[in-house]
């Protein structure tokens, strides 16, 4: 996602002399060819992120696009009030971007798990918050977060993921992509989830729908809805905490909606900071988010309730 | 208007407002004066008529406690009508208590959180530089919110961009929140900070318009560095019973010392 996002902001930057990269001194080996090509219009602020932020709020609010990048929590958490008073109550067309969501750099410890930046970014007011699920939704979703002139919150992978989507894909900002469809049971999956997501539905006996929620905020409430109304159960898998990120507000929909007679469940993360020592994939296996972990419980759950509905059925 | 009428007119309405919104931060309000009255009489560029005219200078009141006084100047300058200045803090009026850009012409951003001007100051004046335009940013700041270390990053930045359109103004009255500003954190040396981080520096009074306006006519101080004057005065500055106490940073006035306020501000 990150090589799909750089060559797509290349691409941009080219046709747009507004756009601005500003670094924390983080991208090595990445942002170069940016700061080569376009020198007037790349900077790097140090290792100074409230520094990052500001400086992007007034380049902003003087005419400029800008993106401001680093990794895990470093251009959120942070620099959180700059970003929550100089970006998102000006309104400025600040793009913040942070490669390593999730455990994409998980033995690096616990100082570089993204794993309530969803959450954080989604409440503030103005921000959109945008975690594309593989390098070809990376790159549509750099340049309609570049085209959409407002805060951006663009939260990516690591280098290297896998591209799911087989062919041109549909994106526009606030729409889920149906990347399979079925009726039986709906995966909802946000960002670099999305491949565990098909090896789930790959696995499950259903007919299983798998939605790529790439827009966190604005959310796909029709979609939620839908998958409500025509499928059997929804699950939502994200590599973030349950509270707040895609499950919570995928939660809050159907909590609304009056349609709730279905199972749902969130798959995430528990709300505990992670102390073990590994990999992104030996994380999500501690945590139950490997494919094999997701199945059983989706199983589990939906055959429970299945079990459930019997006598109440036939008490009706 | 000559400098020094102009600033005590910011004072006079300034404690009228203050008084009506029983809100605090006079001291603050009133020891920047000058250095505004001063800015607004001719040092910056600005149109009133067009606040967004491009090639305008730009001023960042990073101390956005001490909006009111910002509020009257860019009232009197006629931004906007003077009557908005009754709404000050008032339910359903335009003028928060900390400075708010949102249908305020002539404010150019919100601020409230301290160690957050500089920064957007800078990103100003990168664009200024980086498009080769001619305007100038402006950031005020306030000493206490040189504790927070967002200024320094902010500092460190401008030197070393060489953002000669960059001026940081310290109101340096010397009394932050909870005491002197030697005994809370102390900047000191001061000036010497801001040279070691790259900056031209000039200390003035600044109570004395005439220095004022003539240390800031000579901006930049220095090609290719940024200028920082560092304004020596007096929290509460023109009333004599708030002068130099920590309590007008809080305090509103009541009746009594309003009249005495009124009175003192009309003989000077």
């Amino acid at each position: 996602m990150r090589t799909a996002f750089f060559n797509a902001l290349m691409e941009l930057a080219e046709l747009n002399p507004d756009i601005f990269l500003v670094v924390g001194d983080l991208g090595f080996g990445v942002v170069e060819p940016f700061a080569r090509r376009f020198p007037q219009r790349f900077v790097n602020t140090g290792v100074a992120e409230q520094n990052m932020s500001g400086i992007a709020a007034g380049l902003a609010l003087s005419g400029k696009t800008v993106f401001t990048y680093s990794i895990a929590n470093f251009p959120t958490l942070r620099c959180l009030e700059q970003i929550r008073n100089d970006i998102c109550y000006h309104s400025a067309n600040v793009k913040i971007v942070a490669v390593g969501g999730g455990f994409s750099y998980g033995s690096l410890g616990m100082s570089h798990h993204a794993t309530e930046d969803l959450a954080i970014m989604r409440v503030l007011p103005e921000m959109m918050v945008v975690a594309p699920g593989d390098p070809m939704e990376a790159a549509r979703a750099t340049a309609a977060v570049a085209a959409h002139p407002s805060p951006c919150y663009l939260r990516l992978g690591r280098a290297g993921e896998p591209i799911i989507h087989q062919g041109p894909i549909e994106f526009s900002l606030g729409k889920a992509i149906t990347v399979r469809d079925g009726d039986d049971v709906t995966l909802i999956s946000t960002g670099a989830m999305l491949p565990v997501a098909i090896d789930v539905a790959e696995e499950l006996p259903w007919q299983t729908r798998v939605l790529s929620m790439h827009t966190l905020k604005p959310l796909d409430e029709d979609a939620i809805v839908r998958a409500a109304r025509e499928t059997g159960g929804i699950f939502t898998l994200e590599e973030h905490s349950v509270i707040g990120g895609l499950g919570g507000a995928v939660a809050e929909i159907l909590a609304e909606s009056g349609e709730l007679s279905i199972p749902f469940k969130r798959l995430g993360l528990p709300p505990v900071f992670s102390s073990h020592v590994g990999t992104q994939d030996y994380l999500r296996m501690r945590y139950g988010l490997a494919a094999a972990d997701i199945t059983r419980t989706i199983r589990t759950t939906m055959e429970r309730r299945r079990l459930q509905s019997v006598p109440a059925r036939n008490g009706a | 208007m000559p400098e020094a009428e102009l600033a005590r007119r910011i004072r006079r309405r300034t404690l009228s407002m203050i008084r009506k919104a029983h809100s605090s931060h006079i001291g603050g309000a009133f020891s920047m004066a000058e250095v505004l009255a001063t800015l607004y009489s001719g040092i910056l560029r600005i149109d009133p008529v067009r606040p967004h005219w491009p090639e305008r200078d730009r001023l960042i009141l990073s101390k956005g406690h001490a909006c009111a006084a910002l509020y009257v100047v860019l009232a009197e300058r006629g931004f906007f009508p003077r009557e908005w200045l009754d709404e000050f803090y008032q339910d359903g009026g335009r003028l928060a208590g900390h400075a708010a850009h949102h249908g305020v012409p002539g404010v150019e951003a919100s601020t409230g959180a301290l160690g957050h001007g500089l920064s957007i100051a800078c990103g100003m004046a990168l664009a200024a530089t980086r498009d080769e335009r001619p305007y100038r940013v402006f950031a005020v700041l306030s000493d206490g919110e040189c504790d927070e270390g967002s200024t320094w990053e902010a500092a460190m930045f401008a030197a070393h961009h060489r953002l000669d359109r960059l001026v940081a103004i310290v109101d340096y009255n010397k009394i932050q929140s909870l005491g002197r500003v030697e005994e809370v954190l102390n900047l000191e040396p001061f000036a010497n900070k801001w040279r070691s981080f790259g900056w031209t520096v000039r200390e003035e009074d600044g109570h004395d318009t005439d220095r004022l306006k003539e240390t800031l006519s000579q901006i930049p101080f220095e090609r290719d560095r940024p200028s920082c004057l560092i304004a020596h005065t007096i929290k509460g500055r023109g009333v004599s019973f708030m002068e130099d106490r920590l309590l007008w940073h809080y305090r509103s006035p009541d009746d009594g010392e309003f009249e005495q306020a009124v009175q003192e501000l009309e003989r000077n």
